[in-house]
């Protein structure tokens, strides 16, 4: 008996509308992709369940680098803010900043202060290139009696007069607890009782009491 | 998984001596290709980073010096975590330094439970007092623990000298350098 001839048929796919897909995927998270700006600080933060994101405008971010040093920032949407502290500065501490090295402060994206007053005119004469072989000292935030901050955060208060000030301490891990301890001190003295901490989410562990609450009520993370 | 040419091989031939130019195919294999375009996508998926960095708000409680508008707490409510060096975390309960106990960052949930589930709601309370070989990361992490373990009331105080002082004995004790 002649055996059922089946007709062979190629396996072959037409391949163009799935390469069409892939690139088209391809294209959508190339664009998509917000690449990280260039830090200039390296800092890693501490991880927690929070899930709030951090604020971008009206920020005044210090920053706690892995050695326990303080650095003093505006976000970039401020730069009226920023001019104003660095006048209320120098007034207050009679450095006598010239306009260009003001300007090297409020004009600079992702300036940032990190020497005590008495080094604030050598430090904003140098430019962002040359930054980034020097040593810094940091802010002085250990002792009580010469910390620093306490006129950072209240020159800034004063700029930021009548608009919302956020305040954000961004430290690394490895970082002392003194150096946030000063930090919180400078905080208190300057009535700022809120702040926030910039941290990497991280998922609630599963049986905790946050836990069960979030599953109670349809939530993630938290909220604080 | 060539691609079979199909054009080529056509009955309807041409007159004799009529050289047959030959068709090819302008079908190219996008098999490659399409590797390629997938491969580029779990690259760029792998390397992105999704999440944003978040914000934990935090409250600083006003120092009062005068002791009759200080918050009052029960001594048998409280439970005092103390962060000392290498990640350690010295707890007591009420006021007494002395009778402290040694836990470490994964056992503490279990402790401030367990303190939680014995003690009154409403009088509960959680001191943080971070030594200053304590990091950063060890003070925000047991800050979110209290978030994690749902403690309505803590406070972060500045550890006394005594407290130092016995962590520090403790931990030469442990010989933790």
């Amino acid at each position: 008996m002649a055996r059922a001839k089946l007709p062979r048929k190629s396996t072959t796919v037409d391949m163009t509308a799935m390469c069409d897909v892939a690139f088209l995927l391809l294209a959508f998270f190339i664009l998509a992709t917000k690449f990280k700006p260039p830090e200039a600080l390296k800092v890693d933060t501490p991880n927690s369940v929070s899930t709030k994101i951090v604020l971008d405008k009206d920020v005044v971010q210090v920053t706690i680098d892995k050695n326990g040093k303080v650095y003093f920032s505006v976000s970039e949407s401020n730069p009226n803010q920023k001019a104003d502290i660095l006048d209320d500065i120098n007034t207050a501490k009679n450095l006598g900043l010239s306009a260009e090295e003001k300007k090297n402060f409020t004009h600079t994206p992702n300036a940032y202060i990190g020497v005590p007053f008495s080094q604030l005119k050598a430090f904003l004469d140098k430019s962002p290139e040359d930054l980034k072989n020097v040593i810094l000292a940091g802010i002085p935030v250990l002792d009580s009696n010469n910390n620093e901050m306490v006129d950072w955060f209240r020159a800034a208060a004063t700029a930021f007069a009548g608009t919302k000030m956020n305040v954000v301490v961004k430290g690394d891990d490895a970082s002392k607890y003194p150096s946030f301890g000063g930090v919180i001190w400078a905080l208190k003295r300057n009535d700022l009782m809120k702040f926030q901490i910039v941290t990497n989410p991280v998922a609630v562990p599963v049986g905790t009491e946050l836990y069960k609450v979030n599953v109670a009520t349809g939530t993630k993370g938290s909220s604080d | 998984m060539a691609e079979v040419d199909t054009s080529g091989g056509g009955k309807h031939k041409k007159g004799p001596g009529v050289k047959k130019g030959k068709k090819l195919s302008t079908r190219v294999d996008l098999t490659p290709m399409c590797d390629l375009g997938f491969l580029l996508i779990t690259f760029f998926i792998f390397t992105t980073t999704m999440s944003q960095p978040t914000a934990m708000r935090m409250f600083l409680p006003k120092d009062v010096k005068n002791p009759d508008e200080q918050n009052k707490v029960k001594n048998s409510a409280v439970i005092t975590l103390l962060l000392g060096k290498d990640d350690k975390i010295y707890y007591y309960e009420g006021d007494d330094p002395t009778k402290m106990l040694q836990t470490t960052f994964k056992m503490v949930r279990d402790v401030v439970v367990d303190k939680k589930r014995r003690t009154d709601p409403k009088d509960f309370v959680v001191v943080l007092k971070p030594t200053p070989d304590a990091t950063y990361k060890n003070t925000v992490n047991i800050l979110d623990e209290m978030t994690i373990d749902e403690v309505k009331r803590y406070a972060m105080v500045d550890i006394s000298p005594v407290e130092y002082t016995l962590v520090q004995k403790t931990e030469a004790a442990n010989g933790i350098k």
